[in-house]
């Protein structure tokens, strides 16, 4: 349960709990109702799995209520699991034809994997003929985790979760300095937070996937966002491009700085150790998903209602190749079609899929839950946010979100799970500064395109 | 040993009486072995035939031949976790061992006050891992656990993110859930041991100390073999409390065969080379349950001859 990150991310994204409603958020344990029918892919209606866990289940069921009350004659069914429960189960049932008509998913590695298993349909006509208007509504860059071999097999849908980098106004007043406006000013802010006690960057790097964030941006603005896509797309010996290298290690010498606080490789970001480093004032900075926004509001006292919290995009890096506006994260969450289910299912699925998951009312429960929904409209509903802190913090993530020339998914949730884990691996031990950079390309160049 | 042999000549004499009644409570044991045969025999086959196919756990499984066995066998990491596996198995081992025994020996004792300490001892045994893994990592937390929070500085220490420290952490964290339960097998071990025999050496002018080599060491040779067998095949499946408290870091220095065979299959999708690993871990197990059989002999009646 604790190293995943692909269950953190998956538990918190998208809830990104912000708001007062959103108190509760964060603790509430996902209820478990496991499946009670066999319904399978065949023969007796469209069927829908999906998570468990507040605010998204609230929604959800509230999408699938308002199609089954329009339409009496194809009601969709519903089965909610909870995360790790969901993940088992909804591979074994895809691999044994027991799948469900629409599978909520992450995009990415996995879709990936159903494509190849010829297990989901192919929606890229759909989309751009019949659907051209919600297509359009969609933040293009949402389209990327979508994608495979060109061909679309999922539709975006839910919430925009980018990772953003936070800062303590505090910190920064306590040094006399300005937010960092370039990777070089970060490397110079470094020895002066250390000067005054207090560690430059919070990190909790015992979850592996919060050091890969690091990566993922110094790829980035270093290199473009073509570098990465080239180690997505296969291409041989792509994690040793140089501006790749170039990359690793300059995040060795973050870390050889004392960039970070003593002891992250020990610090679980599960246990949001890493959020309270933040708003206790012992670190100054932090890179993590925008996510974490309702987990500080909640436990930091007045950290972000007294207006303590600042946050940016990740800053370039000059002379590097990357677009600053480029962002890394979850880019949303996604709704396939089994390609096992019958003609009458799949038109059931797709009409609720085209009627009900980015529909007014959903756009504006997402919005009021503290969410980006993955649609420009969201813009729309910002203006009925009545807190100022929220309010700010909502057009910050939505104009990252939607600005950005290119909104990469997370590494290891883009790549195949076998490739994820060795990347996990390996950044682990770049961290830890037992591999050097050319090390980790080269195990890395290894797992490419598995 | 005179009264035994009427004894067994009276057992030879109805041989075949006593055959035919154990043949016919022989179905007696069908349930169990029925599940044994389910729940034992059937995943074991499994695995080995699982360890020669190529499996994703979405697809179809296809067959592999020996490469699972070629590519584990030859990863360099390989090496490293049954280094790691067998370095915590006998630092445990170590630790364990001599703390149970002294304390079994100590609460064998009949004063009350002993058997209020008893309880108080056996409370880690009844936490399950996962609960005292996560304890232990809020406690040593650098910046929020226990030395941060009582300004002691020593042990405000990066414990779970430095190599040796962390594999010191694992071992006494082991430990300490562990000796309550031994030193419940020495308690019952020494308790085995007849009072005559101490009698006997007091009169003979034995201290407690020489008692404690002479009569209570070798008195127990059965229950060190029960109970390190107990320790050291139960160490080949340490995994939640691993997992939960450095999941196998910092870097891989905590990497055990149990948890690198988790991570292959369900992190990694790798249901193959994970098998490979399963297989492995059986077969280490059962050689370390042979040796350890081996060592305390193979009789079990000679142990009180001397009473």
């Amino acid at each position: 349960m604790t190293t995943s990150r692909r269950n953190f991310l998956r538990l918190t994204a998208g809830s990104a709990a912000i708001a007062a409603g959103l108190s509760a958020c964060g603790t509430s344990g996902p209820k478990s109702s496991g499946s009670s029918s066999e319904a399978g892919a065949t023969g007796s209606g469209a069927t829908y799995w999906f998570l468990t866990g507040q605010p998204q289940q609230a929604i959800r069921e509230a999408q699938v209520k308002r199609f089954n009350d329009a339409n009496p004659d194809t009601k969709l069914k519903t089965n909610e699991f909870q995360n790790d429960a969901f993940k088992q189960k909804i591979k074994t049932a895809i691999g044994a034809g027991q799948g469900p008509t629409l599978i909520w998913g992450w995009g990415g590695g996995g879709l990936k994997a159903y494509v190849e298993a010829g297990q989901v349909e192919d929606l890229t006509d759909w989309l751009n003929k019949d659907q051209a208007e919600l297509k359009s509504s969609i933040f293009p860059s949402a389209f990327t985790a979508a994608t495979v071999n060109g061909k679309i097999y999922a539709v975006p849908g839910e919430t925009v979760t980018p990772i953003v980098l936070f800062y303590d106004k505090r910190a920064f007043e306590k040094i006399g300095a300005e937010p960092p406006k370039s990777w070089q000013d970060i490397m110079s802010l470094v020895p002066r937070f250390n000067e005054k006690g207090i560690a430059p960057f919070s990190l909790g790097g015992q979850s592996r996937w919060t050091n890969m964030m690091w990566l993922e941006f110094l790829f980035d603005r270093i290199g473009g966002s073509e570098v990465f896509q080239n180690i997505f797309d296969g291409k041989k010996d792509g994690w040793s491009d140089p501006s790749a290298l170039k990359a690793l290690e300059e995040m060795q010498n973050l870390i050889k700085a004392n960039g970070f606080i003593k002891g992250f490789s020990s610090i679980t970001a599960d246990s949001n150790a890493d959020q309270a480093l933040l708003y206790t004032g012992k670190a100054a900075m932090m890179l993590h998903g925008a996510w974490t926004y309702g987990g500080m509001k909640g436990s930091g006292k007045d950290f972000v209602t007294g207006g303590h919290l600042g946050y940016m995009n990740f800053p370039p890096y000059e002379g590097g190749k990357g677009d600053p506006s480029d962002t890394v994260g979850n880019p949303g969450q996604y709704m396939s079609i089994s390609a096992k289910a019958t003609q009458a299912e799949k038109d059931t699925a797709k009409k609720f899929i085209a009627t009900n998951t980015l529909d007014d009312a959903t756009v504006d429960a997402w919005v009021k839950s503290g969410s980006i929904p993955v649609v420009k409209s969201a813009k729309d509903k910002l203006s009925s946010i009545t807190d100022k802190n929220d309010a700010e913090w909502l057009n910050f993530v939505y104009d990252t979100a939607a600005n950005a020339k290119n909104f990469a998914q997370s590494w290891d949730q883009a790549l195949s799970p076998t490739a994820a884990e060795t990347l996990l691996d390996n950044i682990a031990k770049l961290f830890q500064l037992s591999i050097s950079p050319q090390q980790f390309a080269d195990s890395m160049n290894g797992v490419i395109g598995k | 040993m005179t009264a035994a042999a009427p004894t067994v000549a009276k057992v030879a004499g109805r041989t075949t009486s006593r055959a035919g009644r154990s043949g016919s409570v022989a179905w007696m044991a069908l349930p169990a072995l029925a599940i044994f045969l389910v729940f034992g025999i059937v995943p074991l086959v499994g695995v080995l035939l699982l360890s020669f196919t190529q499996w994703d756990g979405l697809g179809a499984i296809h067959p592999a031949g020996i490469s699972n066995w070629r590519s584990v066998l030859s990863d360099p990491g390989l090496p490293h976790a049954l280094f790691v596996t067998f370095e915590i198995m006998i630092l445990s081992w170590a630790v364990q061992t001599p703390m149970s025994l002294l304390l079994g020996v100590f609460l064998a004792g009949r004063q009350r006050y002993r058997a209020f300490l008893a309880v108080l001892y056996f409370v880690p045994l009844l936490l399950s891992s996962a609960a005292i893994a996560i304890t232990y990592k809020a406690l040593l937390d650098p910046n929020f656990g226990l030395g941060a929070g009582l300004h002691l500085d020593f042990l405000a220490q990066d414990w779970l993110g430095k190599t040796n420290l962390a594999i010191g952490v694992v071992i006494f964290v082991v430990s300490w859930q562990f000796i309550p339960f031994h030193s419940l097998i020495y308690q019952g071990g020494v308790r085995q041991i007849p009072t005559t025999m101490y009698e006997a050496a007091s009169i003979d002018g034995a201290g407690r100390v020489r008692q404690f080599f002479s009569i209570t060491l070798p008195q127990l040779k059965y229950t060190i073999i029960t109970s390190s067998t107990l320790m050291v095949v139960g160490s080949l499946t340490f995994f939640d409390l691993i997992f939960v408290l450095t999941a196998g870091g910092p870097g891989d220095a905590t990497r055990v065969l149990a948890l690198d065979m988790y991570k292959r299959g369900f992190q990694a999708n790798l249901m193959g080379p994970a098998s490979v690993i399963a297989v492995l871990l059986v077969l280490i197990g059962l050689a370390l349950a042979l040796i350890l059989r081996r060592l305390g002999g193979s009789t079990t009646a000679s142990q009180q001859e001397g009473a």
